[in-house]
């Protein structure tokens, strides 16, 4: 929607964030808004969520983020300790991620103005030389390396949103990235891709590189790591792991040269212990995602069309 | 574990000699229906289709609660969702389904209360903390989730709760397949029958219809080795010439079934004659609450005034549901056109269980994508 209004080339590359030069430095820049329900879950609340957002959208530049700007929009009576607890969550996430927030605002608006507090957060980062990452890299041959376990975040905000009574040990994978990344790089030259699933999740990712870079994928499904209690809600609900959101895990396209070395140090990083490689890129067809099941099938793993609905029976 | 239980069954340990077993026997060209949305989903997930020698078709049957539940039902929610001082609880996936001039989350976009519960235990805890409102309860779906409405009924009656109703819209699984064999232009070699549906009502449930019409009916777990053994009996029986009622998922369903889940479904609903969506009336297939709970009976409760239903103009999901057509073109000319997840036009689009949101997720030209 945005793309005809604001028309220009950075833009329409369609990035997590914009990618420029600026006075012979490349940079990259993003910027989102964070509206999460609910806004406490377990293993984090909205606040942490709104930076390691952007130093994830930045990071998957391939940029080392720097500077963030951080705007609250507080509906009027939102308890003031809910407020502490959240700034106190982005103060210590930006502190983690090794990011300084350097502006901020906050507004209150009027009673069902908004829906208790939304945060944007927009944040710059520097590009360091050698450092070339694009959705359109990827290339046949290339790895897939996962970072992590599948849909933590989902599970853990389905699981307490209003209405669903489940108990769950879940915990949302809400973690920064940009530390592993820069571990990435000094692993090996042959990082094409870097993305985070956060909404649609592995699923929608995958198909959105496949596309951009005109390959096909194929992941293995017995390679892909879901927890137990993961895997056992979305059995129950009909939710499918693969379109569910994770907001601390990338997925990378390497070399085949570099894979090993690079998935190394994905693991060393305290965030991507369980990293796996689960696919590679093949020459086609193109745009298309297939995955090998467990059993020994193949089927074809598209875009997430429409949001996950919880069935009858 | 629960989980490590259902991973155990789809090892592909168990899986790839089940397949080959299938491969290796079937000469025949034959169409088996498998008649439960989750099996639908599993089959497709799994990839067991890719597994599967050109002589065995797969067809989805109507057994997605949803995708069977009449237009004219779906109008009648609609209106009660409309009336004053109603809050509609309702399962996730009705949501979105079209009636004839408007969807549930339509109405909830205009301002009508309606909940999405995950149990009816959620629509009953509503009621008792809005005691100035009518709940009503939404009652979709098979003999599997029909008890838990039937207890919460006797819950309302036990105590008191006199601002709850239940709408019934439940339907049977074996009157379905009686009315699907006698339909035109229908021809199923075999059938994978529902697990979740077995387990209450029991495998011999199904008796005197495998005795009338002797075609391979097997009661299949919804793990792709279980269906795998399943589909590899039905070749197995029609190769032999010699069908079975057998039940392959006997770590869950009894020939009895639960005569507890079943006393209480028939002290609260007597069977009925239903409408189910592609197929039309068929005899004694739905459930209708009892007199005696008549004023927990919605459809007793509230005076509705419906308009003819209007079925959505060239929807297939009726041919569709009964295994005449499969969704991708040319069979259905609005699949994936005009009719996707975002936007349904049929209900099998809106369930994540209904036949063509399956194929929409997951079906390309699957035998070219063939292992062997």
């Amino acid at each position: 929607m945005l793309l005809p209004a604001f028309n220009n080339a950075i833009l329409s590359e369609l990035n997590d964030g914009a990618i420029f030069e600026l006075a012979g430095v490349r940079m990259a820049f993003s910027t989102d808004s964070y509206t999460v329900d609910p806004i406490f879950f377990p293993g984090g609340n909205i606040g942490e969520l709104a930076v390691y957002g952007t130093v994830n959208d930045l990071a998957m530049c391939g940029a080392a983020p720097k500077y963030l700007s951080a705007a609250l929009i507080i509906e009027e009576g939102f308890p003031v300790e809910q407020l502490e607890t959240i700034i106190a969550a982005m103060g210590q996430a930006a502190e983690i991620a090794g990011v300084t927030v350097v502006t901020g605002d906050t507004k209150v608006v009027p009673k069902g103005m908004a829906d208790k507090i939304f945060i944007n957060t927009s944040g710059i980062g520097v590009i360091p030389d050698g450092v070339d990452v694009a959705s359109h890299k990827a290339r046949p041959g290339d790895r897939v390396i996962l970072s992590g376990t599948l849909a933590d975040h989902g599970v853990s905000v389905l699981a307490r949103r209003e209405g669903l009574s489940f108990e769950t040990s879940v915990q949302s994978d809400t973690a920064p990235l940009n530390h592993m990344v820069r571990a990435m790089f000094a692993a090996g030259r042959g990082v094409h891709v870097l993305r985070d699933p956060t909404r649609g999740g592995l699923g929608t990712a995958l198909n959105e590189i496949a596309e951009a870079s005109s390959v096909g994928v194929r992941i293995r499904e017995d390679r892909i790591p879901v927890k137990p209690a993961v895997a056992g809600l979305c059995e129950l609900l009909g939710y499918d792991p693969l379109y569910l959101a994770n907001e601390g895990k990338l997925i990378a396209f390497v070399a085949p040269d570099d894979a090993e070395a690079v998935l190394q140090a994905v693991r060393a990083d305290r965030f991507g212990r369980d990293a796996v490689v689960i696919g590679e890129a093949v020459a086609g067809p193109p745009g298309k995602v297939f995955m090998d099941t467990r059993i020994g099938g193949t089927r074809i793993v598209d875009m997430l069309a429409g949001e996950q609905l919880p069935r009858i029976c | 574990m629960a989980i490590k239980h259902s991973e155990e069954y789809r090892d592909a340990d168990l899986a790839r000699p089940l397949a080959e077993k299938i491969r290796r026997t079937s000469r025949r060209s034959i169409r088996l229906m498998e008649v439960c949305g989750t099996h639908t989903v599993s089959i497709f997930r799994s990839g067991i289709r890719s597994m599967l020698p050109t002589t065995v078709s797969l067809l989805s049957g109507p057994g997605c609660p949803v995708c069977v539940t009449d237009q004219a039902e779906i109008d009648a929610f609609i209106e009660l969702a409309r009336q004053k001082d109603v809050i509609l609880a309702t399962f996730g996936d009705l949501m979105r389904v079209p009636g004839s001039t408007s969807s549930l989350q339509r109405e909830r976009a205009e301002g009508r209360d309606i909940r999405m519960v995950y149990s009816t235990v959620d629509a009953l805890t509503i009621a008792r903390t809005h005691p100035g409102q009518q709940v009503v309860f939404l009652g979709v779906g098979f003999e599997t989730t029909a008890p838990t409405i039937a207890a919460a009924i006797l819950t309302a009656a036990q105590s008191r709760l006199e601002n709850f109703s239940v709408i019934s819209a439940h339907k049977t699984v074996p009157q379905a397949l009686e009315a699907l064999m006698a339909l035109d232009g229908v021809h199923i070699d075999g059938f994978m029958l529902p697990g979740h549906v077995s387990v209450i009502i029991g495998l011999n449930a199904y008796r005197p219809f495998f005795d009338r019409y002797r075609i391979p009916c097997v009661v299949a777990g919804f793990e792709p080795s279980d269906i795998l053994q399943a589909i590899a009996s039905m070749v197995e029986q029609i190769e032999s010439g010699a069908p079975r009622l057998e039940n392959a998922y006997p770590r869950a369903v009894t020939s009895q079934g639960n005569l507890k889940a079943q006393k209480i479904l028939a002290e609260v609903f007597e069977p009925a004659d239903a409408c189910w969506r592609g197929i039309g009336l068929i005899p004694l297939s739905g459930l209708r609450i009892r007199q005696a709970y008549a004023v927990y009976d919605a459809g007793k409760r509230f005076a509705l005034k419906l308009p003819e239903a209007r079925p959505p103009k060239g929807c297939a999901c009726g041919e569709i549901l009964t295994g005449k057509k499969t969704p991708p073109e040319p069979e259905c000319a609005l699949y994936k056109k005009v009719c996707t997840p975002m936007d349904p036009v049929g209900p099998c689009m809106v369930s994540s269980e209904g036949t063509c949101a399956a194929y929409y997720r997951y079906y390309y030209e699957q035998r070219t994508t063939r292992n062997d």
